[in-house]
Order: structure tokens, then sequence, then C-alpha cells
């Protein structure tokens, strides 16, 4: 099977020259990182430990084996409201594919962790703020449809602002549909695992982010569902800086795990052996 | 805020007001003065057909939102008997969720509505209408109950939006929701939801997936409130009205696209100029609906559920249907 040529790129020996920014500022302790190093501290800062976004195609890089086959790389944006603001629609999007270097909000395909074959979906907070259209919905769908098929765990990272306007009810209707989709690929008895990072809110946190049988979250990762702005206007007082966070969940009991970046990969790899009943041998 | 239809309607009122007067008059007067009566009635039907008759996203909006339109209880307590239920068995019953057996023509069902309040201490009380996490978790519960006792269930959805509070976050909002969705997709009973004011966002869907979706001709359901729309994009919630415009947020609009199922008219000038007609319409339209939902085999209904909502999406390539194996 083709190996995608993004893949490709970040396996290559010359991975860490893809970048044309050379130096990233941490914005939580403003500590100026140069990106190689960055990268290879999983993009969490050095000197305070935060959790930088990341890619889809950089978390999907660190956690999969080897291969990676895309599922839904065929759908593509439509403009269902043909929606015009300050500019139409297919122009954002043609913008945010360009900045993001993705075509669109989350990428999912089949690979294996550590031995362990998974479905997986990565959203990308880069792209039109990780929000959930058609495309994301649809190929969620999918990735779901075919884990069921294939009786895989699901493992799925999310990071959204939410549901995307521009796709007026069409967005909302992504809810329902993934919903289904997670609710017959949990009835035929597979394990179905969310990572929930900065930041996970609105139709996203409201459908499957808070479905699966385990939900981890990374640290610090805002996680809600109303935005803290919309509630600092509701109950017109500021709201503490811990509110909304991972460890806020956790310690509520919406949550099962707050895991750091370091930890995450065996984390998983210990999920899927605890649901395969056991380590295989390979 | 002041709604734009109930200022509309205060000129109306003045015209009622001098056509009953000219009436009780004419009784004991010599002189008859059903000409003139008759003349203000046309100048009344005239303004009416003129404010009311071709009414903008924006309006609608607002004739969802009208303090004297039907509210969900108002359908239920049509209903030929309800039996209240309450409680999220964790925490506390939310009074923006009313739910309960029902009989409905003849038929047992449970029937569950987003409650706002119909005068300001009442709102206060429901919370405009806007459902916390525990409201969703009762939801859930009587939904569940509907699926195991083999009953339809019947909703109606009347809300800006779930509750954006602090004490619905600490108690996981999205994962009430979304626990809502996840029982209404499995539920293999009938589903009729019927869209009566405003279907705002994930919490009007919490109550939305359903095998018939019913809308009121001027009801409005969109991904997000229009003031939240412009908020969100424009960081400026005085452009809702643009945002109410762009959403495609009406019956019609929906009606189209193949997000409802069906529209029930109104009276020019709104369900609560004819407050028993419009209740009598939408319930025989329910009726009408699960009757034939309850003549599908479970298997078939939650199928074509599936499908329903798996065809959703307006991309154009590679589409295919869901691979049907489940059923």
């Amino acid at each position: 099977m083709p190996m995608p040529e993004w893949l490709r790129i970040r396996r290559g020996k010359h991975a860490d020259q893809r970048d044309a920014a050379l130096w990233s500022k941490c914005p939580v302790c403003g500590e100026v990182l140069y990106r190689r190093d960055l990268a290879a501290n999983l993009f969490v800062c050095t000197k305070c430990g935060h959790h930088f976004r990341m890619s889809a195609y950089d978390r999907i890089s660190m956690l999969i084996d080897g291969d990676f086959t895309e599922i839904g790389t065929e759908v593509a944006t439509g403009d269902p409201l043909g929606w015009v603001d300050k500019k139409t629609y297919p122009v954002k999007i043609a913008a945010d594919r360009e900045k993001s270097g993705i075509n669109e909000g989350v990428v999912c395909g089949v690979g294996s962790i550590d031995g362990f074959d998974v479905a997986l979906a990565v959203m990308d907070f880069h792209f039109r703020g990780g929000t959930m259209g058609t495309v994301v919905g649809e190929r969620i769908t999918m990735l779901l449809e075919e884990a069921r098929k294939r009786k895989l765990p699901c493992v799925i990272f999310t990071a959204s602002g939410g549901a995307r306007m521009e796709e007026g009810m069409f967005a909302l209707m992504q809810m329902a549909k993934t919903t289904a989709a997670v609710a017959r690929f949990m009835n035929d008895g597979n394990f179905f695992v969310t990572v929930l990072t900065d930041p996970t809110t609105g139709g996203v946190s409201a459908s499957f982010a808070f479905e699966s049988d385990v939900i981890v979250a990374e640290p610090k990762a805002m996680i809600g569902f109303a935005g803290r702005r919309v509630i600092e206007q509701t109950i017109r007082q500021k709201l503490p800086d811990e509110f909304q966070t991972a460890e806020f969940l956790l310690e509520k009991g919406a949550i099962d795990m707050v895991v750091t970046r370091a930890e995450l990969k065996p984390t998983l790899v210990r999920l899927l052996e605890y649901a395969a009943g056991g380590r295989r041998a390979s | 805020m002041t709604n734009p239809i109930v200022e509309r309607e205060r000129g109306l009122v003045e015209l009622e007001r001098r056509i009953a007067e000219l009436r009780d008059v004419n009784v004991d007067q010599p002189v008859d003065m059903s000409p003139e009566i008759a003349a203000l009635e046309q100048k009344y039907e005239e303004i009416l057909r003129e404010v009311f008759g071709n009414l903008s996203p924006w309006m609608k909006v607002h004739m969802a939102r009208h303090p004297n339109r039907p509210t969900a209880l108002d359908y239920i307590d049509a209903f030929e008997r309800f039996d209240e239920l309450h409680g999220d068995r964790h925490f506390r019953d939310d009074p923006a969720i009313v739910g309960g057996f029902g009989l409905l023509c003849g038929r047992p069902v449970i029937a569950i509505g987003e409650q706002r309040g119909r005068d300001t201490k009442e709102n206060l009380r429901r919370n405009f209408g806007m459902p916390s996490p525990e409201g969703y978790r009762k939801v859930r519960r009587l939904a569940h109950l509907a699926a195991r006792l083999r009953v339809p269930i019947i909703t109606f959805v009347d809300t800006k939006g779930a509750d954006p509070g602090i004490s619905s976050e600490e108690h996981a909002q999205s994962e009430a929701i979304a626990m809502c969705l996840y029982e209404f997709s499995q539920a293999r009973v009938p589903i009729v939801a019927t869209v009566v004011g405003e279907g705002g966002s994930g919490g009007a869907l919490a109550l939305a997936i359903a095998d018939h979706v019913i809308m009121l001709e001027h009801s409005t359901y969109s991904v997000a409130s229009p003031e939240g729309c412009a908020a969100i994009l424009w960081s400026d919630a005085s452009k809702a009205e643009e945002a109410a415009a762009r959403l495609k947020l009406t019956a019609q609009d929906l009606q189209g696209f193949g997000i409802v199922d069906e529209i029930v008219p109104e009276p020019l000038g709104g369900a609560h100029r004819d407050r028993e007609a419009v209740i009598a319409r939408v319930l025989g339209s329910i009726d009408a609906a699960v009757s034939r939902l309850a003549a599908m085999p479970p298997d078939r209904l939650l199928e074509e559920r599936y499908r329903k909502y798996r065809r959703l999406g307006s991309w154009e390539s590679g589409q295919q249907e869901s691979d049907g194996s489940h059923a």
C-alpha cells in the first residue's frame, strides 16, 4: 500500500527541515524554542511543559508504526448554503488549505500503534479551528464503519471549536450522523477511545468526543460545551483560569485520565492491549 | 430586547379594539355602522397580510420566540392524558425539560419537551427553556424507558440552546447531550420530533434525532442562534439579522435540504393567533406519523433512521451509502 506523501516526508531523514519557521515561541512561558528541539520533544515546551497544538500529520507520524492507509480522502468540501460574508466559503477553505497544509479538519485512516491495528482519526485545529462540517462528519463516519467491518478498535483525537457555521444545519447534522455510527460500532462490542486535545468544544464535545469507552485528555486542554466567552457573557463575571481545563474535568468526573504527551502513546498501547485481551504475538 | 413581532402587533391590537367598540355601539344605535365596521375589518386584514404575509428569516426568529407562542406543555396538555415524570435520578429535576407518559389518540407514548416560561416568573424557574445536563439526563432516561416499553417517543423542541452556565459545565453538559444523541439514534421505537419554536443548536438536536421531523411554518432550527453565529464568526452579535439570513434556518429552507420532513402551516400572524387549531393540526400530524412508523419492524425503522442521517452531507465525490449490513 502506498505511503501518503506527508508521512513519507516525516519519516525521511530531512524531516526536521520541512518547516519554514525555525523558531516557535511558547505562548505560556514565552521561551523561544528551536523548532527541531520542539518537534523532538513532541511539541511540548522544553521549559514549562506547555503542550503545543499539533498538526494532524505530526500527530499521526508520532503514533503510527509504519504505514497509514487514509480513509475518505476523496470526500471534498462543498458549499451547501452558498455562504458569503467578507469572503465566500470556498475562498476561506482554499486559504485554510494553503495555511494548514491539509485539505480538511480531520485526517482518518488505518494503521498500527506498537503492533495494534487501529482505526485512527486526528482532528486539526489549524483548519477552520477544527470545526465539524460535512467532510469531518463524513470521514469520521466512514472510519467508524470501516472499523466496525474489520472489528478494529477506534481512536479519535479531537481538536475543535465546534460545528462549522458556514455549513449551517448540515454541520449540526454531523453530530447525529457520527453518533449513529459510534453507536453501531460500540454495540458490536468494539473498543472506542477518544483523546481530547486543546480545544474540544461545542458540537464535537457534545457528540463523539464524550461517547467513547475511555476519555483521555492532554494536560491543560480546554474542554467544554459552551465557549469561555459565551459563559462569561452569560454570567457577567470572569471565570477562574482552571475552569474547563482537562484537570478540572478530571476532578469533576467527566473524563478518565489526563496524560502528558510523552506518556500518551504508551497509555494508548496499554488500553489497546486490555481491550484486545492481551498482547498478540506479532 | 423588544420583540419586533410584538411591536407590529400593537397597531393591530388598537384596530381590533376599535372594531370591537363599533360592534358594541352598533347593537343599540339606530344608525347602522356595519359599512364602517366592514371597512375597518378589511383594513385590518390588509395590514395583517402586509405585516405578516412574507416574514424574513429574522422576523421568523422573533415569531419563534414570541411570548404568546404555544409552548411544549400547551401541546402536551392537549393529549388525552399526561402524567409527568420528574428528575434525572442523580442530582435534580430540571424544569426546562418536561416529560412523562401520555395518551395521544388512544396510544400510550412518552412525551418530552423543552419548556420555556409563559411569563417572566415561569421563565426564571424554567431558565428560559435552556436545559441543564440534568434536563438532558432526564430526556435520556425517558427515551430509554420508552424504548424498553416499546412506546413511541414524541418530542417538542423549543430552546435557544443548552444552558451555558458554570454548573452546566461542571456537570458535563457535553456528555449529557452526547448521550441523548446516542440514545435517540438507538431507540427501537418510532420517534417523532416537532420544532414548535426555536431549535437552537445541539441543545435542540438532543431531542430531535427522529424518524419524522416536523416544523411549524414559522419555527426556526439552526446550528447556532443568529446572535451566537454572528458572535462566533464576526465577533459582533449585532449582526444577528445578517446571520439569520445566511444560516438558512427557516422550515422552508430545511425541508428543501431534506433535514425536515413536514411543515405544519400557521395562521397569518403566527400560531398564537389560533392556538387550538394549530395544536390540533400538530397533534394530527404527529399521530399520522406515529401510525405509519409503528407499522414498521424495529430493525427497518432503525436502518432507515441510520440512512436518513448518513445521507446528510453536501460533498460531491465518492458518495456512498451505509454498508447496510447491520439491521
